[in-house]
Order: C-alpha cells, then structure tokens, then sequence
C-alpha cells in the first residue's frame, strides 16, 4: 500500500505501446504542496506518466496513488481532486473565455449561480477579468494557457498536471504562466509538470526527476541536478595533438577538473567559467601555444542526459 | 480571495455526489445537455459556419434540380418532368447521409484539441461527451431539415401526403441521421487527424450518391443499381417518396425486393447500422484509455 501523506506516489508504472516499451518502472513521490519536475526528452514517457496519473491511461502495471487515491480503482475519485493542462489548449475558441469557464463548472457540477460565480473569480484570479467577453482565439499564446490552467483550477484540485505548459510560448507567455503556477504553488497546489527546458525545470521545481527511455534515474533538486551535469564547460581546440596535451595540462590545472580529450579539442568542466577562460587564455599565450578555438559552453540537455545516464550505469557496476 | 478558498473541499465533494445507478444516470443526463448547450452556443456566436454547413444541400438542390434536372426523365413523361418531385426526398435523403462527415469532424477535432483528454480528466460523465455531440447533431440535423424543405418549397415542391406521413418522413429522416452519428463517432474516434477526416468525402460520396437519390437504380448497370437499391439512404429516400406520394414512387415495377419494402428497409436498416456501430464506438471510445 502507497503512502496516501504524498500527493503523488506511485511505484514501478509500466507501460507497453505495442513494441515500445513507454514505460519501465517509473517510481515517483511527490511531497503536498510541492512543484515537482519531469524532465526529459521527447519520448522519454513524460506525458505517459502524466495521462496515467491523470487517469487517460491504464498502467499495464504498477501502482500509482494521488491525492490518496488508487488511480486504477477510484478514478473518480482522483478526477475529483486534480486539474489537467495537457498539451494542446483545450479551450473552446467559439465561446467566450467566461463561457468556456462556466461550462466547465457546469461540467464539474457546479449549480449555474456557482459555476458563473467561480468563471468570474477565477478570470479576476489569472488576470483575464478585462478579456472576459472576447474569444480565446484573440488572445495571446499567454493568455490562452492561463484560461487553460484557470479551467483546469475550478475546483481548487489539490494536484495539478502541467504536460509542457509552455512548448510553443514566446519568452513572455513562458514568464506569465510560470508567475501563475508559482503563485499556485504557493497557495497550496501540488504541481506535478513536465517539460525539456532545463532552465524551466530549474525555474519552477522544488524537486526535478530525470526521466528518459520510460524510466527515471534520477531525483534531485535543480540545484544538485546542476552540480551533477556540471555548471559549464571550457572547450578549447588545438591542430596539433602535442599542443593539445600541454593546453589539457593547463585547462585541468586551471579548473581543477578531469579534462577529457576528444579529436582534437577538450572539453573540463569549469566552476567559475570566465575566470578559467581568461587564466586559461592568459597562459596559453604566454607560453606561446596555438589553438585554434577557446570557449565556454553550457552542457546542453543532451549531453546533460548521456552524463547523467553513464554515470549512473557506472554507479549501478560499482 | 484565493484559488484554494474554504468552499473548494466541499465543491470537490459535491462533484463526486452520484453515486447510484439512478443519480449517475440524471448526472450523465445534465452533463450531456451541457455538452448540448456548449455546441447550441456555437451556432448562435457563429453562425456562419453554420450557413456554409447549410450552403451545402443548399446549393446541391438548386443545382441538380435546374443544371442536371432539366436533363432527367424520370416520370417517363419527358425530361426536366417532376424532377423536383423526385430529387427533393433524395436530397433530404443525402442531407442526412452526409452528415456523418461532421459528426465525425467534430468528434476528431476535440480529440486533436486536447477536449477528449480534458473531459475524461474531469469527474464529468463519459459517455456524455459522445452523447451531448449526439443530440445536438439530431438538433442540427432538424434544423438542415427545415432550412432544406424551405428551399423546397420556395422552387416548387409540394408534400402529397396527410401531415401525419410527412412527419413520419421526416421522422425516418432523423431516424438514418441518428443512426449515422453512431458511425461519425466510430469513425472520428479511429481517424488520426481533422486532415485525415477531410478525406472522408471519399466514402461520403459513394454512399450519398450511389443510391436512389438523384436517378432511379433500374437507370444504372445491373450490377451498380443493386448496390444502389440496396443502399440504406435509397430505402430512406424511396419511402420518404411513397409518404410525401411522390408521382410514380413505390407503385409499379420494383425492381429489387428492397425497393417494394422501402419502409420497412428505412426503418430495419438504421437498426442494421446502429447494431454494428454503437459497440464499435464503444470500444473506441474505450480504446482511448488503453
């Protein structure tokens, strides 16, 4: 049995499409009251997780609980306590953005006195009270993911799924809606989301697991999880492989950090990047190397997960 | 004032409230006519997309009754003679057989708009997303209906038969919209994409217009009039011709068994229809949590 203190728990969800295998024994504990990260790669089973939980989708195995309910054995029970963003706006761009709220209230049993009470509390809440009468389709990407999460908010749900809430957002729509599920947070809802922005992730999660090929490997905070990628990396490329041994030499004295060494450039993780750079640049000059490239570069999500996924297979050997 | 206020424990409660088979039933009820007045308040903030639906049928009597009607000899009496007396029960005919096309749109369309997903996240009835598309397609239909026979009116045609055989016609009308819903849903839970449902003019055209719609199938090769005679929407239009007693409809030489049971065939083969159909969807519909 499942601890029903956590919000979301669940325990070896396996999934099967076919072939794939979509998930393979995803374990997750998310604490009340706590915004909660799944980050990973397209197909890494995110959003199969999420339409599980949400109860979209039968595990082939596995438990899950959320908001103290079985997902498999009291569906509507859960219905009752969570909000769902998915990945589409499901808003109704033929109705007016209070209309879409009432309707929604309608549908979650809300007497109609309620339910337009509520699509007017909740428009005042996301900021939208001033659009209340126009369609959807004449707001911004913003906007239209804030009508979504105030749709999905009309029963104050104690755990809200976000799947990717701002793929496809300018930088603006991104800052309000991460605001809005912020503000949330704070007012008590669990958020569980799932996105490949690593900068999101660290943005919004009090804890992050990292998911991919259906399983996740590993749960930290975004501050550990960056520790564990390494903060940025100094690259420097020489022609001539001798030179490129003495530039390692310095590049590892310098930063204090395993070099490695890959056809004709190196790469070594850097705790303050500028500062290595221009001591690292200073010396190679004095000693009257030449390279051909120097520079800082952040480890992308890719590279982030083949260092994440090697060194816990190395870990796992040990 | 907050998103989590004192009330939200209590709604969340209110929102689990049927719990037996009868209250579970009054709630899929009420949800579905939610569903209903969602879909009645598009027509009515835009009408437009309503119009181009009608433009349709519309624009199809008018140009086979005068374009290709004035062509036709289907009395025996010379061409162009009581076309509109036989065309207008196929038009209404093919009205309904077309409109599984939109069924089958709408239904794609809010499983590609993430509508379906949030739904089903919902502690709402399930079967009421299906249903509500349902009865306001039968309330649209009805209204196609109207506009159509308004048309139908204005350029000439007349109903020979008592009020009572008229409505029964139109009944029946409803009868073959109501079973092809059930297609529409099957069909627009299976399809992928609205670009894929698009394409379903291709099996709408073959069941509109093969059929006794716009030429009697004793007119077709052998083999293509008994398709034809055979076809649900020929049965429908050849008995809503014997109730509005279109001149030369249902007396003489029938030449398919079918054709001299048109009532019958357009009451049984709904039946047909909605016998495969309905569990078809329904395992569709199932199929969506899998």
């Amino acid at each position: 049995m499942l601890s029903s203190e956590l919000a979301v728990q669940t325990r070896g969800l396996t999934k099967r499409y076919g072939e794939k295998l979509a998930l393979d024994g995803v374990d997750l504990s998310v604490p009340r009251g706590s915004v909660h990260g799944l980050l990973g790669p397209n197909g890494a089973g995110k959003t199969t997780t999420v339409r599980i939980l949400a109860t979209l989708t039968r595990a082939d195995a596995g438990e899950a609980v959320v908001a103290g309910y079985d997902v498999r054995n009291q569906p509507r029970e859960v219905r009752a306590s969570i909000g769902l963003v998915g990945q589409q706006t499901a808003v109704d761009d033929l109705l007016s953005a209070r209309q879409n709220l009432t309707i929604f209230g309608r549908l979650f049993r809300l007497d109609k006195a309620t339910a337009r009470r509520r699509a007017d509390e909740l428009l005042e809440l996301f900021g939208l009270a001033d659009a209340a009468k126009r369609s959807p389709k004449t707001f911004s990407g913003g906007m239209r993911r804030r009508l979504d999460l105030a749709a999905s908010m009309i029963l104050a749900p104690n755990v809200l799924f976000l799947d990717e809430p701002t793929t496809g957002l300018d930088p603006a729509g991104r800052r309000e809606v991460w605001k809005t599920v912020r503000d949330l947070a704070e007012q008590g809802t669990t958020v569980l989301l799932t996105t490949h922005y690593l900068d999101e992730a660290d943005k919004l999660c009090d804890r992050i697991s990292v998911i991919d090929e259906g399983r996740n490997f590993i749960e930290d905070t975004p501050a550990g999880l960056k520790r564990r990628i390494g903060d940025e990396r100094l690259e420097i490329a020489a022609d001539d492989s001798a030179v490129l041994a003495q530039v390692a030499q310095i590049a590892g004295r310098v930063a204090g950090a395993e070099v490695t060494v890959v056809e004709g450039s190196l790469s070594v993780p850097v705790a303050r990047g500028v500062r290595a750079l221009t001591e690292a640049a200073a010396e190679i000059r004095q000693q009257g190397l030449e390279i051909t490239d120097i520079g800082l570069r952040r480890p992308t999500l890719d590279e982030a997960f083949l260092h994440l996924t090697s060194r816990t297979e190395q870990e796992a050997a040990r | 004032m907050s998103v989590n206020d004192q009330t939200s424990q209590q709604r969340r409660s209110y929102a689990l409230l049927p719990s037996g088979p009868v209250s579970r039933f009054t709630w899929a009820m009420k949800d579905c006519w939610t569903i209903v007045m969602q879909e009645l308040t598009h027509l009515v903030r835009q009408p437009s997309t309503f119009a181009w639906q009608l433009g349709m049928p519309v624009v199809m009597v008018l140009m086979f009754v005068y374009v290709f009607g004035s062509a036709m000899d289907v009395t025996g009496q010379g061409a162009g003679e009581g076309y509109v007396d036989y065309a207008m029960p196929g038009m209404f005919a093919m009205t309904m057989a077309f409109g599984f096309m939109n069924t089958a749109f709408v239904v794609t369309l809010n499983k590609e708009k993430g509508f379906m997903d949030r739904f089903r996240s919902m502690p709402m009835s399930p079967s009421a997303v299906v249903t509500g598309r349902g009865v306001s397609d039968i309330i649209q239909a009805g209204v196609d209906l109207a506009v159509i026979a308004g048309v139908a009116l204005v350029i000439g045609w007349r109903s020979g038969g008592s009020l009572a055989a008229s409505m029964l016609a139109f009944g029946l009308l409803l009868w073959l919209r109501l079973a092809l819903i059930f297609v529409g849903i099957y069909l627009g839970l299976l399809i992928k994409n609205t670009e894929v449902a698009g394409s379903l003019f291709a099996v709408a055209f073959p069941l509109g217009f093969i059929s006794s719609v716009f030429a009697p199938p004793e007119m077709m090769p052998g083999w293509l009039g008994a398709i034809a005679a055979w076809n649900p929407v020929s049965s429908t239009a050849n008995a809503i011709r014997e109730l509005f007693e279109t001149p030369g409809a249902g007396v003489g030489e029938a030449s398919y068994w079918i054709d001299g049971h048109a009532i019958a065939g357009a009451i049984v083969w709904p039946v047909v229809i909605m016998a495969i159909f309905v569990p078809l969807a329904v395992r569709q519909f199932r199929n969506l949590s899998k």
